[in-house]
């Protein structure tokens, strides 16, 4: 579904992401791991065809996002980010937008709509201007955008950062949800949803995997079992070694 | 066909989002009040329209490239810097959309707004003619002409937009830009060009200059030359846009 192969990006000197592979099937869930400025952001967009990568390819249903970018990013549901929107739409004008630039017509195009709207749960602010909507509101209609033409791999950038446990658990559902039929890529540094979300964990750092288990293998590797200790002694290891 | 099909991905939904937004914040009325206002402004009290005795629209068309030269810039300037700031652009990039759609349903959604505001300046065009007999013939080119020249204007502001985040900056540059190609055919430039540089430089300076190109257009003449530098020229900054707005790419 989502083959990772060695990328690399830079900026002006700076190894941002120094060579990432991983493979992603069907049905998993895969948490993204690090610290801030780790690299995960910049892999995601580079999978996004957001970001040229310097070296490496990623191929998304079997497609190329080097060599057929635009097939690949059919094949995909992105959630940048922060989740920009453009704040003059309402959560309707805004998805309408989303599916006619992906070439959605007609009645598919308006199925695809309430289904997006009723599985992010924004009914309640469909008449509102996404300026006007709360954090956790401007979320999920990232999400509905994303999931907007039921693509096979989900590339979520932070989806619960910023909302209220209530939110978060409604997302956590949702992507539970749709676990079984796609292949999903979450990265979080909200270490305690990581068992609750994901089936796979990768720990990046400094532009590296250093880490590729189930949350319960990464937990285990640490001394009292909690993945926020097998977090900081992965991390620091690979600090230590970098100095 | 395919492959002009894949490149033009996304332009009329980023035409139609992008009118939206236009006339979904004030933007697009305040542009339209406020430039009306200046042409009329210009028109009746600079040009004093009513005192020229001559029932045609030169003193209403010779202010077009002045006006635009400071209010396209200001229709242009959020084009592409606005989606830098919101971030909006990392999902326009995620999107399986071709640059040359993305650019030129930016520039035509603008050329839209732009266009509303000639068609509101027709009660200009009825007055001549309740007054006198124009060649209506006449103001139908130069409106044309006219229109093309604010699409050159506006491809300046939507290419300076797509360098910047900072909607201001754009706005500065693109005036400065516009103000150089206008200008350019000002006689008070050109006499100053010419003394330095010699007639010739200063014919080529002129060829460049929308208030050359322009000019025959006022007096009602069809001048292919002027069609062809304005679509040339407004086609030439598009293709600058999409080099610039694709460096976002490259990190």
């Amino acid at each position: 579904m989502l083959d990772i192969q060695r990328l690399e990006k830079s900026f002006g000197g700076k190894h941002a992401v120094r060579g990432v592979s991983f493979r992603l099937e069907k049905g998993t869930v895969l948490g993204f791991l690090g610290p801030n400025g780790a690299g995960k952001s910049t892999t995601m967009r580079m999978i996004a065809g957001v970001l040229e990568p310097d070296g490496g390819d990623a191929l998304i249903d079997g497609k190329s996002i080097l060599r057929d970018r635009r097939e690949a990013q059919r094949a995909l549901g992105y959630l940048p980010e922060g989740a920009p929107l453009y704040e003059d739409m309402t959560p309707p004008e805004f998805l309408n937008f989303m599916a006619s630039a992906r070439r959605m017509k007609g009645v598919a195009r308006k199925d695809a709509v309430e289904r997006a709207i009723a599985d992010a749960r924004i009914t309640t602010v469909c008449g509102q201007r996404i300026g006007a909507l709360s954090k956790g509101y401007r979320r999920r209609v990232g999400l509905a955008g994303a999931i907007l033409h039921d693509p096979p791999v989900l590339l979520l950038d932070e989806p619960t950062d910023g909302l209220d446990p209530n939110q978060k658990r409604a997302v956590r559902a949702l992507i539970a949800r749709m676990a079984p039929h796609k292949a999903i890529l979450i990265s979080t540094h909200t270490l305690t949803e990581v068992p609750a979300m994901c089936t796979r964990a990768i720990v990046i750092d400094r532009g590296l995997v250093i880490a590729d288990e189930t949350p319960a293998g990464l937990a285990a590797k640490s001394e009292d079992g909690t993945l926020e200790s097998a977090f900081t002694r992965l991390t620091d290891q690979a600090e230590a070694e970098t100095i | 066909m395919n492959w002009l099909k894949e490149q033009m991905g996304g332009f009329g939904a980023t035409y139609r989002r992008e009118l939206g937004a236009y006339f979904a914040t004030p933007l697009a009325y305040v542009f339209l009040a406020v430039f009306l206002l200046a042409l009329g402004l210009f028109t009746w009290e600079a040009s004093r329209f009513f005192d020229t005795g001559s029932a045609d629209l030169a003193p209403f068309f010779v202010w077009h490239p002045w006006l635009y030269m400071i209010f396209l810039p200001a229709l242009a300037m959020r084009l592409w810097a606005d989606e830098r700031t919101a971030g909006t652009d990392e999902l326009l990039l995620s999107l399986p959309l071709g640059m040359p759609g993305l650019v030129l349903g930016k520039l035509l959604a603008a050329w839209t707004v732009a266009g509303v505001g000639l068609l509101l300046t027709a009660p200009m065009w009825l007055t001549v003619n309740f007054l006198g007999s124009p060649d209506n013939a006449a103001i139908m080119l130069t409106y044309l002409v006219s229109f093309l020249m604010a699409g050159a204007y506006l491809s300046v502001g939507a290419a300076v937009s797509a360098l910047t985040g900072s909607q201001v900056t754009a706005f500065v540059i693109s005036v400065v830009v516009a103000f150089v190609f206008t200008a350019a055919g000002w006689p008070l430039v050109l006499s100053g060009v010419k003394s330095v540089f010699g007639p010739s430089v200063a014919d080529l300076v002129a060829d460049f200059s929308f208030l050359t190109q322009f000019e025959g257009a006022q007096r009602g003449v069809l001048e292919m030359r002027a069609i062809v530098f304005f679509i040339g020229f407004t086609a030439f900054w598009a293709v600058l846009n999409g080099l610039w707005a694709a460096r976002r790419r490259l990190g």
